[in-house]
C-alpha cells in the first residue's frame, strides 16, 4: 500500500488506519469523527492530503492543452488564481474534477485526486501531442497539508511570511510557512475558510508537528477522512466515484456552473451541448432522510415500487445533526420537495428533495 | 485501551451479556464500540419479540458504517434502553453502563456457559488484531 511522508506520525498519533484507494491513511483520530467535524466547522483542524496528485503543464501552449482538457475557461485565470474544473472524456464525463493553478501563461500546476493520479497523467500525456506543452508527475515532489475552519489563517498567519489575508478565496501565492518553501492556497473541500500548503515532502513530520503546537491554544486537532467526507458532503462538494464518474456528465452532476461551452472546442463539448439541447434525463440532488436511519452510499431510491435512483453519499451530517444525502433522480422527481423512499437494508426510510448545499458558512 | 469487565460473558460477534437470576442485559463490547467510531443510532427490537441465540436483533450506526446486533443467548425481550433513541453516543462512553441495548427474559441460562469470559474474550481480540 502507498503511503504518505505522515504515515508513521498518523500511527503514533493513534490514527485508525484504512486502505483509502491503495492509500494507507488515517480515517480517524482518538478525538473521533463528530469531534473532528466539529472542530472544522467552528475551529480548525489539519488534514493529511499528501496522497493528493500533483501534475504540472508548461509551455507556450500549456493554457491551449489545459483548454482542450477541461470544460471550465482557464482563460478567464490570472496569475495566482486558481480554478475548479472537469477534467473530461469525449462524451462529456469526468475523467476527474480537478484543480487548476495558474503559475503565468505558461505554467499551470493541477492537483488531482490521488486515485486518479496516475491515470490523469496518462490521460493528460495521450492528448498532449500536437501541443508545444510539457506534462510533468509531480506526485512525489510534494506533501499538502489542509489546515481548514474559521481559525485556520489565526494559526497559519505566525508561521509564515505572507500576508494570507490578502489571499482571497481560490488565489494562491508561493512563500515560506515555517521556513520551508511552500504553495500556499486558500482552498480546501469542507465548506470552510482554510489553507493547503504543498511543500517538499522531507520536511512533513516537523511541519505537522509545528502546526499541531500552533493551532492548540485554537483548538485544532488532527483530522482523518471521515471528518474529511462528512464535511465534503455537508457542502455538497462532489466526489469522483461517487457523485462524478466517466458515466456522469457534468450537466447531470449539478455541475453547470464549471462548463463554459462558449469558450471553444474542447474535449467532450459536443455531448455537453447536444445534451443541453435535449435535456437532462437525471439530475444530482440532495435529500434530507425524515424517518429515523442513515441512508447510505450506493442504496438504491424508489418512488412507490419502481426503483428510479441510487445514493451516491449518505451519511450523518454532525454540525446539522440531520441525515443527508446525494442521489441522482430521473429529472421528473428533482423538484424541491419531492417526496421519495430509501431501501435501507430492507426498511424503506422516507426521504425528501431539499435545497443545497445542506450547509453555507457565512462568508465576512 | 479497551476494557472487559470480569462480572461479564463475550461473545465472538463482540457482544457482552449480565445475566442476574433469569434477565440477561446485552450490549456491544469495548472494543467493538471503538472500531465502530461515533455511534449516531441504534435499531433496537420491540419489547415481546422473542429471539434464538446468535441471530440478530437489531443494528448499530455509526458515522462512517453499520453494524449488525446478535443475541448472545435465547429469550424475549423485556425491556430496551429508551435512552439510546436520543443519546446513542452512550454506546461510545459508557459501553457496559448505559449503552446497554435490550434486556432478554432467558429461555435457558444454560446457553450461558458456552460464551466466553473476560480473559478469553480478550484473548479472541487479541488474535483477531493479529490478522
Amino acid at each position: 500500500m502507498k503511503k504518505t511522508a505522515l504515515n508513521e506520525v498518523h500511527r503514533k498519533q493513534g490514527g485508525k488506519m484504512v486502505d483509502f484507494g491503495g492509500w494507507d491513511m488515517p480515517v480517524q483520530y482518538p478525538a473521533g469523527t463528530i469531534a473532528e467535524h466539529l472542530a472544522v466547522r467552528t475551529a480548525v483542524g489539519m488534514f493529511d492530503v499528501s496522497h493528493m496528485g500533483e501534475i504540472e503543464i508548461k509551455g507556450p501552449q500549456a493554457l491551449a492543452l489545459v483548454q482542450h482538457l477541461t470544460s471550465n475557461d482557464a482563460s478567464k485565470l490570472a496569475d495566482n488564481q486558481i480554478q475548479y474544473t472537469g477534467l473530461m472524456t469525449p462524451n462529456g464525463c469526468f475523467v476527474d474534477d480537478i484543480l487548476v493553478h495558474r503559475f503565468g501563461p505558461d505554467h499551470y500546476f493541477l492537483c488531482v485526486n490521488a486515485s486518479n493520479s496516475d491515470k490523469d497523467f496518462d490521460w493528460i500525456q495521450s492528448h498532449a501531442a500536437g501541443f508545444d506543452a510539457e506534462v510533468t508527475n509531480l506526485s512525489a515532489n510534494y506533501s499538502q497539508l489542509a489546515i481548514q475552519g474559521p481559525r485556520a489563517l489565526e494559526v497559519m498567519q505566525p508561521l509564515t511570511d505572507v500576508d494570507l489575508s490578502a489571499i482571497t478565496y481560490y488565489w494562491f501565492t508561493t512563500g515560506h510557512v515555517d521556513g520551508v518553501p511552500a504553495i500556499i492556497a486558500r482552498t480546501g473541500y469542507t465548506g470552510e475558510d482554510g489553507i493547503e500548503i504543498y511543500f517538499d515532502p522531507s520536511e512533513s513530520e516537523r511541519m505537522w508537528n509545528k502546526i499541531i503546537e500552533a493551532g492548540q491554544p485554537h483548538g485544532l486537532i488532527a483530522c482523518g477522512l471521515a471528518a474529511r467526507n462528512t464535511l465534503r458532503l455537508e457542502a455538497k462538494m462532489a466526489l469522483y466515484g461517487h457523485e462524478i464518474d466517466d458515466t456522469t456528465t457534468a450537466f447531470e452532476a449539478d455541475l453547470a456552473w464549471i462548463c463554459k461551452l462558449g469558450k471553444g472546442k474542447f474535449l467532450g463539448c459536443d455531448r455537453l451541448v447536444e445534451q443541453k439541447e435535449q435535456g437532462l434525463t437525471r439530475k444530482l440532488i440532495g435529500f434530507e432522510v425524515t424517518d429515523k436511519g442513515i441512508a447510505r452510499d450506493g442504496y438504491p431510491a424508489f418512488i412507490g415500487d419502481r426503483e428510479v435512483g441510487r445514493v451516491t453519499s449518505g451519511s450523518p451530517a454532525p454540525f446539522l445533526k440531520k441525515n443527508i444525502g446525494l442521489a441522482y433522480l430521473p429529472i421528473e422527481h428533482t423538484a424541491i420537495g419531492t417526496k421519495f423512499e430509501i431501501d435501507v437494508r430492507g426498511r424503506r426510510l422516507a426521504a425528501e428533495v431539499v435545497p443545497t448545499p445542506f450547509y453555507k458558512r457565512s462568508r465576512q | 485501551m479497551a476494557s472487559y469487565p470480569d462480572n461479564l460473558h463475550y461473545t465472538k460477534d463482540h457482544e457482552w451479556i449480565r445475566v442476574e437470576g433469569d434477565t440477561g442485559t446485552i450490549g456491544i463490547t469495548d472494543f467493538a464500540q471503538e472500531q465502530l467510531g461515533d455511534v449516531v443510532h441504534v435499531q433496537l427490537p420491540r419489547t415481546g419479540e422473542k429471539f434464538e441465540a446468535h441471530v440478530t436483533f437489531g443494528e448499530i450506526e455509526s458515522v462512517k458504517t453499520f453494524s449488525e446486533l446478535f443475541t448472545p443467548a435465547s429469550g424475549e425481550v423485556v425491556e430496551i434502553n429508551e435512552a439510546l433513541g436520543d443519546t446513542p453516543e452512550l454506546v461510545n462512553s459508557d459501553p457496559y453502563g448505559g449503552g446497554w441495548m435490550v434486556k432478554l427474559k432467558l429461555s435457558d441460562t444454560g446457553e450461558i456457559d458456552s460464551l466466553l469470559n473476560a480473559s478469553e474474550y480478550e484473548d479472541f481480540v487479541e488474535s483477531q488484531k493479529e490478522d
